[in-house]
């Protein structure tokens, strides 16, 4: 794969939260400009459905070809079955030349030459990745200044997070179950506490948080924000 | 991986934390020493999370005969055709690397005085706490006409690994409009859907390959997991192909004739292609071996997984019987971080945290049709007990069912990356 000396700095890119990588990456707010170019194919944002292409939410660190029953090119496939995540360096070089980095991708797009419109592209994305999106999910849901303010306890929360990462990978991968490392905690602690009102859908998460205490969600909050791995 | 520590407060109150005093060790050796016998679910996630957490302070031995691991879980989908033998095959390279001391022979016996396991490549491996995790071994004359040595003819699949490909082969070759048979299991057994998810997997293949097939099943149960999300499936997806005889119909009385093929259900001989022979099961051998089991499976207390019978012994998984959890893969991982956390306070006097635990089974129906069901666990004084739970509802939508499935996939990817890194 081809490396750009600029992510080189980025010594462990798919462990960075979202957050950090829109300021060190580049200006999200460019990047939207740049997205007009993706958009006439893909969605991103809460009610992101599938178009031409597949939707874009939670791409950072997502399995290449993980959208349930978008019709992926075979090299999609073969290139998800031998491990492709889509962490920064992977999306910079398939944006950059999409049919150099995966000859024979149903993605007709002639690419996007200059560095600065990837990084900035990369760094919008960031946003609809993580934390940010369950932060944009969970509009309209609030918890109490209180709740936000509690102060985790971070070596509990390293013993609760077993519970989660029987499914959510330590690594902050994600290969159909979302990354939740290197939230904001504010983002990981509403998340937490919409499931546990059942404001939020899922079944496993609204038994897992059903009996956290507020204390509890602090813990993991503060733990998976300060997880991150050292090479 | 590291954590950045930060100062932080209100450590205490969050939780009722025992600081357990370190153990005295017998002989006076430095370090306290953890064996774990067997690197499945609940022996790999214990090995790993017990080298990783104390950091060096714990020498940690895991015993294995096998060098790759096949996971149980997901075999019913290569049965399917919706993964590759090599999707479910894992090695003990990355626990290897990351502290833990993989013996790969096998355990055959526990002197329990002598805190040493015996190999069976000779010599022994002294312990201070010993976790068996053992999975299942079939009982003996469970299903008449069929013992271990029958294996080949009438595959169990019930372990992973050459008999899920065996039990595949078989099903590949059957004639058009052949017949598969399953003898499913009595209650307790390691995977409650399991049966079922095979036996949709195998229609899932033989509607695609051979639709004048036909599937037989005889069950010693009234009822099973998942029955109704089951049935709604067979019907939808496979109607007139499944013919499922419960206990009200003789499902319970039953016998196999491996030389000549054929299964006899409530005294009705029947000439079948495949036949896959589920045995009633017990914990693994070791398990007994060792002193530990009452009847077929080994008690446990709920708090830290330790046997009733032995206080350093401690049994996790399919193998040990400790209350309202199901025999699966999640309930083991679930179990071992629970006793990883009460084993390494117990040695090193690190902070002891109460006990929680949860379960999830996914199974799928056909292409994009998943279903769940899962429930969470507390430790009580006489059995880990359950608290809450939920299930998959019949007439979902076709979204709903898809993003189950997908939802498995990063489970899978999930729980084989905890066990073993
Ligand atoms: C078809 C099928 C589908 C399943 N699907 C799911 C699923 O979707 N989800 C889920 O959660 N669970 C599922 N399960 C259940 C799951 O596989 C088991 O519950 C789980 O593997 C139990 O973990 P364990 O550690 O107790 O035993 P195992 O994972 O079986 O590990 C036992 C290990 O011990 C070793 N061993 C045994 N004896 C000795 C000895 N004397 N010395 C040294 N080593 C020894 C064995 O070689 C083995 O590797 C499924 C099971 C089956 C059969």
């Amino acid at each position: 794969m081809k490396k750009l000396p600029f992510l080189f700095l980025l010594t462990c890119s798919s462990l960075i939260s979202s957050a950090a990588l829109s300021n060190q990456l580049g200006d999200p707010e460019r990047g939207k400009q740049v997205y007009k170019k993706c958009a006439s194919c893909h969605m991103v944002g809460v009610k992101a459905k599938k178009r031409v292409g597949p939707p874009l939410n939670n791409i950072i660190n997502a399995k290449a070809g993980g959208v349930a029953n978008f019709k992926y090119s075979k090299a999609m496939k073969k290139a998800a079955s031998d491990g492709l995540h889509w962490d920064v360096d992977a999306l910079d070089a398939f944006i950059e030349n999409p049919k150099s980095f995966l000859p024979k991708t149903k993605m007709s797009f002639r690419g996007l030459k200059d560095q600065s419109d990837r990084t900035d592209l990369i760094a919008y994305l960031a946003t609809f990745s993580g934390g940010e999106l369950a932060a944009k999910v969970d509009e309209g849901f609030t918890v109490s200044n209180d709740i936000l303010a509690l102060e985790g306890d971070i070596e509990y929360g390293e013993y609760l997070s077993s519970e989660c990462t029987t499914c959510h990978q330590s690594s902050g991968d994600n290969d159909g179950i979302p990354g939740i490392v290197g939230w904001e905690t504010a983002d990981f602690v509403t998340a937490m506490h919409a499931y546990r009102e059942k404001q939020r859908e899922n079944p496993v998460m609204q038994l897992v948080s059903g009996r956290l205490s507020n204390e509890e969600i602090a813990a993991l909050a503060v733990y998976f924000k300060e997880l991150t791995e050292d090479n | 991986m590291a954590l950045k520590r930060r100062t932080f407060l209100g450590a205490a109150g969050a939780a009722s934390v025992t600081l357990a005093s370190p153990i005295v060790l017998a002989d006076g050796h430095a370090k306290p020493r953890v064996v774990v016998v067997g690197g499945g679910a609940g022996g790999a996630t214990a090995a790993r999370y017990i080298a990783k957490d104390s950091k060096g302070e714990i020498d940690v031995t895991l015993i294995e005969p096998t060098r790759m691991y096949y996971t149980c879980f997901f075999s019913n989908l290569y049965i399917g055709g919706f993964k590759e033998i090599d999707d479910i095959g894992h090695s003990y390279g990355k626990l290897a690397a990351s502290g833990v001391n993989v013996v790969h022979d096998w355990a055959t016996g526990v002197d329990r005085d002598a805190k040493t396991v015996a190999l069976a490549g000779g010599g022994s491996i002294p312990y201070d706490k010993l976790i068996l995790s053992p999975g299942i071994d079939f009982v003996d004359g469970a299903v008449e006409g069929w013992d271990l040595s029958s294996q080949n003819a009438m595959p169990h699949a019930y372990k992973a690994g050459s008999q899920s490909e065996l039990l595949k082969a078989q099903l590949m070759a059957m004639p058009a409009g052949g017949t598969f048979a399953m003898i499913a299991p009595p209650n307790p057994y390691r995977c409650p859907p399991g049966p079922y998810e095979r036996v949709s997997m195998v229609a899932h293949y033989l509607k695609n390959n051979n639709p004048t097939a036909k599937i037989i099943v005889a069950d010693p149960k009234p009822k099973f997991s998942k029955m109704a999300l089951f049935q709604e499936g067979w019907a939808d997806h496979y109607d007139g192909m499944i013919d499922w005889v419960g206990e009200e119909f003789g499902g319970a009385n039953v016998s196999v004739d491996p030389n000549a093929m054929t299964v006899t259900i409530d005294g009705e001989e029947t000439k079948v292609d495949v036949c896959n022979v589920i045995p009633a099961m017990k914990a693994g051998r070791i398990a007994e071996l060792a002193g530990v089991t009452e009847g077929n499976w080994a008690p446990v207390n709920a708090a830290d997984m330790s046997t009733k019978a032995d206080g350093d012994i401690y049994v996790l998984g399919d193998a040990s019987q400790q209350g309202d959890m199901p025999k699966s893969g999640f309930s083991a991982n679930s179990q071992a971080k629970v006793c990883a956390n009460a084993v390494r306070g117990a040695l090193t006097g690190s902070k002891v945290f109460p006990a929680k635990f949860s379960n999830t089974c996914w199974s799928l129906i056909t292409t994009n049709d998943g279903v769940k069901v899962g429930a969470t666990y507390e430790a009580t004084a006489e059995k880990i007990a359950k608290v809450d739970g939920f299930i998959s509802k019949t007439g979902e939508s076709d979204d709903v069912r898809k993003a189950t499935y997908e939802e498995s996939e990063g489970w899978y990817s999930g729980i084989t990356t905890d066990m073993f890194g």
